[in-house]
């Protein structure tokens, strides 16, 4: 072996480095710091150990967030991934109507979170809103600020509306690169459009699914402006999600050590799940093959 | 199985053609006999692929009516045509082991459950994959995937027709040759009409009991291999055709010989007034070089290829090919050149004609 080691290239590396260093480690190792620590200001800090994280393990309120946390992701990715999917196969595969509609369908993705928020707080308004005000009519008790049900419709037709766009564009992308050759040959087999779904397009699709999965998955998981600006967490606590309440302990309360022990592990929890779907799906193959038949 | 006829068939992809022009298929009669190997050969473009998409019904014909047997299935749909295609890229269902792939068509079918399974088990032996049967497709090569392709179009026993589209493409040069000896086996023992479609003669000629040649949209000539060599009907087929191609040159035809520049060339028979383009074309396996008589011709290089060398010479400008034999001596830098009479085909517009009266052999 004739190699040369020069490890200049490292060198090279150390651009990304610093800026990866200044933008993530740094300010995480902060939060680090108040997770560990106790202070009353003055720069002054006393080491206090796992204390906080016990503390916010065992809260009672950390314990619903999570649980009311956990249920929206589920709703959200049982709706959207679905919903996704079958408008996906209903666009047109070519022509000026399939420019069109994927123009209409990334509108919402467009739209900041905040503004989005605002808009089905107004939306749903009893007195001006559109739909809150054609509810009321119609009869329907309808009010978000007192119903927790009718609250959680809402942040969740709001989440579907807009967020299915980036599922049905991911799978768009992967219906598209499935070749022409695959259906003529489900013609001649036969195959039923369920057959041709199952066999042909799902698998075909399964690459962007497990990135819509796991966009979804965070995304929804660390919702905090929609809510925050529609429901401001209420009725009482029924929609304070896991940053919503993280924000009101970290910000509002000032309870600086318990918010940084809380974030810590809400970003474990994020990292967790998002492995768990992660190798569920790309292993969800590999499985099957070994069983005998 | 049956008997397919094309009749009077026409495709085009244009809503309002315009002309002829427009047409990607034209004007197409054609009798595919039962259980015969064919191969469908041309050029990329030349309309092969539309014309074998027409037949599977993946397309509907602008024109014409297609006949399995005495059937009009013109308008009927892919799947009740019961035939079956093989593709370019290997197509098998992915996340389905090699049984599950060769069962499918079946399932698709409502078929009985043993009947199944005791066809997928005598397909898998028929193409050698009794062994990967429980496999996933995903992971296999392309040739397997190919022949599982294939055995997917053979597990139905009342399949009219297999049609593959140069299904050799992405198969690696030391396995074609093997992928094809088995395809024209399986057609011996199984008898099933088989047309297949490429751009590669090799393919096309070891292949096929009949040739179609296609150009531009048109069907130039049917015949057995070895009619396309001997009698090219089109100057498409004798270029296309051989390696290297026929040499076509230009040239006038008077009665019995054909004039290039002032020299004369002597036919194999005696040909009437011709109108259009008049052109003699000879393989380069029918030029023998001359010290003495023939044409001039200018040496340009000497190919070897390994069986027998190539000389490259040109004939009054134009480029023509020949055949040397083992051991042939070559003067430096000029020759003469000799046609063999009766290999000489005369082409008019790149038509082959035929001689008014073919030379008596015994007078000369």
């Amino acid at each position: 072996m004739l190699k040369t080691q020069n490890n200049k290239a490292w060198f090279l590396v150390l651009p990304v480095l610093l800026l990866v260093g200044f933008s993530a480690i740094l300010p995480l190792m902060t939060v680090v710091n108040y997770a560990f620590n106790d202070t009353f200001g003055n720069n002054a800090f006393f080491w206090v150990g796992l204390e906080w994280f016990r503390d916010v393990i065992r809260s009672e309120r950390m314990h619903d967030a999570l649980q009311r946390q956990l249920i929206f992701s589920a709703i959200i990715l049982a709706i959207e991934i679905p919903l996704g999917i079958a408008i996906a196969l209903t666009l047109p595969k070519r022509g000026v109507w399939a420019s069109l509609t994927l123009v209409l369908l990334a509108l919402p993705l467009l739209i900041p979170w905040n503004v989005v928020g605002t808009i089905w707080q107004l939306f749903t308004r009893i007195d001006i809103g559109l739909l809150g005000s054609t509810l009321a009519a119609l009869g329907v008790d309808f009010n978000l600020g007192r119903d927790a049900i009718d609250a959680w419709a809402t942040l969740i037709v709001m989440d579907v509306w807009h967020w299915t766009s980036l599922v049905t564009l991911l799978c768009y992308a992967g219906l598209q690169s499935i070749p022409e050759a695959y259906y003529q040959a489900g013609r001649i087999d036969q195959a039923s459009r369920w057959a041709v779904f199952r066999y042909i397009e799902l698998p075909k699709m399964q690459g962007v699914l497990l990135i819509a999965v796991l966009l979804r998955f965070m995304d929804s998981f660390m919702i905090y402006t929609e809510p925050f600006v529609v429901t401001g967490g209420g009725p009482g606590s029924t929609t304070t999600f896991l940053s919503v309440d993280l924000v009101k302990m970290a910000i509002g309360q000032f309870d600086l050590g318990p918010a940084a022990a809380f974030s810590l592990m809400y970003f474990l929890v994020i990292l967790l799940i998002s492995w768990v779907f992660y190798t569920v799906m790309t292993n969800l193959d590999q499985e099957k093959e070994e069983v005998p038949e | 199985m049956a008997k397919i006829t094309l009749s009077n068939l026409a495709h085009t992809y244009f809503p309002y053609p315009r002309g002829e022009q427009d047409y990607a298929l034209k004007t197409i009669d054609l009798t595919w006999d039962d259980g015969g190997a064919y191969a469908l050969l041309g050029a990329s473009g030349c309309g092969k692929s539309t014309l074998l998409n027409l037949i599977s019904g993946l397309r509907r014909p602008s024109q014409g009516r297609i006949l399995f047997g005495d059937g009009d299935v013109t308008d009927a749909p892919t799947a009740e045509r019961n035939i079956a295609q093989v593709f370019q890229f290997p197509v098998v269902y992915d996340t389905m082991t090699v049984r599950e792939n060769l069962a499918f068509p079946l399932r698709n079918r409502g078929m009985k459950k043993d009947y199944i399974q005791s066809r997928v088990d005598q397909v898998a032996q028929m193409i050698g994959m009794e062994d990967t049967l429980s496999r996933k497709a995903r992971g296999l090569t392309a040739d397997a995937k190919q022949k599982i392709s294939l055995g997917r179009g053979m597990v139905r026993e009342d399949v009219n027709a297999i049609l593959f589209d140069e299904p050799l493409t992405v198969i690696d040069p030391h396995l074609k040759w093997e992928l094809r000896t088995q395809l024209k086996k399986l057609h011996q023992d199984f008898g099933h009409t088989m047309i297949y479609v490429t751009h590669d003669q090799t393919e096309a000629l070891t292949f096929a009991d009949k040739v179609v040649v296609m150009h531009d949209g048109r069907i130039v000539q049917v015949g057995t291999p070895e009619e396309l060599f001997e009698r090219p009907a089109h100057t498409f087929v004798g270029y296309f055709i051989g390696s290297p191609g026929m040499n076509l040159l230009d040239a006038v035809i008077d009665s019995d010989v054909a004039r290039i520049g002032e020299h004369k060339v002597p036919l194999g028979g005696t040909f009437g007034p011709l109108t259009g383009r008049t052109q003699i074309g000879i393989r380069p396996e029918h030029v023998t070089v001359s010290r003495t008589g023939g044409l001039p011709a200018t040496i340009l290089r000497v190919d070897d290829v390994g069986r027998h060398r190539i000389l490259r010479a040109e004939v009054a400008g134009a480029p023509v090919a020949v055949v040397l034999p083992e051991g042939a001596e070559l003067p430096a830098d000029s020759c003469r050149l000799i046609f063999q009479p009766e290999k000489i085909g005369v082409f008019a517009d790149d038509w082959r004609m035929a001689p008014e009266h073919p030379k008596d052999r015994s007078g000369s």
